[in-house]
């Protein structure tokens, strides 16, 4: 077994961040069993199962292969998570929403490697393995492996971090983080989802008839205004630019409307290129503050038509023990005295 | 002579996706074919590397094990994380738990929560303990879920755990999930 090193999680500084790239030193973390030192030239994917032939790829014979290279975002699907406490916590964009960060990832379509072992139709699913301690699993059912699917090799250029899974992950775009296994080293095809503790006993969502939702897999629209932004001040009455970040795990970003007043009145906000699927958008706005209180919103719709709820309407459809996928409109407000901090409104 | 390779359709994988609804040709049709660097591996190879348990039990190992063993091993290996009896400290809460998914402040353990057992002899011989994953023999994972089973009265404390009888446990909440794939969204 690889030694590991690190610790369980760490956030990406949202408030301190523009555009949309996320510095690769500054991607969140979330591990199982910590981060695995893996020698490279012993690292092997293995894809086996449901397949004509199963075979074995190392990263010097996947970089040979043709990449694609496209900017998605990745987010842990316990971001946000504790927002529906009672009491809003007083901490940063990043404090709050920061285990999601964006990056140019380029690796070989998983559909091209499926073809090259021999799919089976039998072969629905897909158990995705990690080489970590915890020999972290998931399975993915066929159709998002024949569809975006990737086994990434480099982010923002250069070869993936340890911390996100060097030498080789998995990137499902647009899905709930853990899914987008790090490390990876085996790809089994199933005819059915092997029930692995983290699609079972973890990231599934208790709701309050005591019904849990399984296999929750894309990241629902949302959106955090970075600046200004919880723990920032500002310098006094006059002109500021408001700017943030919105996602969608299913596609792009369609619109984001921003609220100075709690959500009674809604302008919209500029979208600054590219917009681009399953990726972190940049909006911005300028804002006029008289020095009065405000409390500022965003509030954002994907190209679906989906649209962020409020945090009550998500409270009140889920409850407030579920610990995933919380996505709701953050609400920050403006003290006369230039304090900025998370509210619930 | 690259680029013609990389834009050539698959034609194989055409094939196999006959009958996936969810799969647009257009998708089909744009999948790159690679260099095909793929090294074989041996049926022997494979399974040597496949430690995952599905719900029916393929590929559980030979060996099992009773509570009374597991209740020692869990002592030794467990307890320090887990607590006594699967109460809970640093980590999960292991036991107890049924009746409070819907009290507003539900306790989610393998007793009150996990659908299937073979998910514990799959994740404990996968990555526990947490310091030495590996270390524990198969019988002793065999004999660790006999344990936390009978710490739920999922089993008797008689009961043997094996490749024949874990996959026909039924466990409490084995019901208990609705799967959100492929219709769920926000």
């Amino acid at each position: 077994m690889n030694g590991t090193t690190g610790s369980g999680a760490s956030r990406t500084p949202l408030e301190h961040l523009e555009g949309i790239i996320t510095p690769s030193a500054l991607h969140f973390e979330r591990h199982h069993s910590g981060v695995p030192d893996i020698p490279p030239d012993q690292h092997r994917l293995l894809i086996h199962g449901l397949v004509d032939r199963p075979l074995t790829f190392d990263l010097a014979a996947l970089s040979r292969y043709p990449l694609v290279s496209r900017v998605h975002f990745v987010e842990c699907s316990g971001n946000s998570a504790g927002l529906n406490a009672a009491q809003p916590a007083q901490l940063s964009a990043g404090g709050l929403h920061g285990l999601v960060s964006c990056s140019e990832w380029s690796g070989v379509p998983l559909a091209t490697l499926l073809a090259e072992a021999g799919a089976q139709p039998g072969g629905r699913w897909l158990l995705a393995e990690g080489g970590d301690a915890a020999a972290m699993s998931r399975s993915v059912p066929i159709e998002k492996a024949l569809d975006d699917a990737m086994v990434a090799i480099y982010q923002n250029g250069e070869r993936l971090r340890p911390e996100n899974g060097y030498p080789m992950r998995l990137l499902l775009p647009g899905w709930e983080g853990n899914t987008n296994v790090k490390w990876l080293r085996r790809i089994k095809l199933t005819s059915g989802p092997v029930m692995t503790k983290d699609e079972t006993s973890k990231y599934t969502d208790l709701l309050p008839s005591g019904r849990a939702l399984q296999f929750t897999f894309p990241m629902g629209v949302k959106s955090v205004i970075t600046s200004p932004s919880g723990g920032l001040h500002m310098e006094g009455p006059g002109l500021y630019q408001i700017s943030g970040i919105a996602w969608s795990g299913v596609g792009r970003v369609g619109r984001v409307e921003i609220s100075a007043d709690g959500g009674r009145s809604w302008g919209e906000a500029a979208l600054s290129t590219p917009v681009l699927p399953k990726a972190l958008t940049r909006f911005r706005m300028a804002w006029r503050w008289d020095g009065g209180p405000a409390v500022l919103q965003s509030r954002a719709t994907d190209e679906t038509g989906a649209v962020q709820p409020t945090r009550t309407a998500l409270l009140a459809d889920r409850g407030t023990q579920f610990r995933y996928h919380y996505h709701a409109i953050q609400s920050w407000a403006v003290a006369a005295s230039g304090e900025v901090g998370n509210v619930y409104a | 002579m690259f680029m013609r390779e990389t834009l050539c359709r698959t034609a194989v994988l055409l094939i196999v996706l006959t009958g996936f609804g969810a799969v647009s040709a257009q998708q089909i049709q744009t999948v790159p074919r690679g260099p095909t660097l793929g090294v074989l591996a041996t049926p022997a190879q494979a399974a040597e590397w496949d430690a995952s348990i599905p719900p029916d039990g393929t590929g559980l190992p030979a060996g099992s094990g009773t509570p009374a063993q597991g209740a020692e091993i869990y002592t030794a290996q467990c307890a320090a994380c887990h607590g006594p009896a699967g109460t809970g400290t640093l980590n999960d809460r292991l036991a107890g738990g049924q009746g409070t998914l819907t009290n507003g402040a539900p306790l989610r353990t393998v007793g009150s929560y996990w659908p299937y057992a073979t998910t514990l002899f799959d994740y404990v011989r996968r990555a526990m303990p947490y310091p030495a994953p590996h270390s524990l023999a198969d019988s002793d994972v065999y004999a660790l879920t006999a344990y936390l089973l009978n710490l739920n009265g999922i089993v008797g404390p008689e009961a043997v755990i094996d490749a024949k009888t874990l996959p026909r446990i039924h466990m409490p909440n084995r019901d208990g999930f609705d799967s959100a794939y492929p219709d769920w969204r926000h």
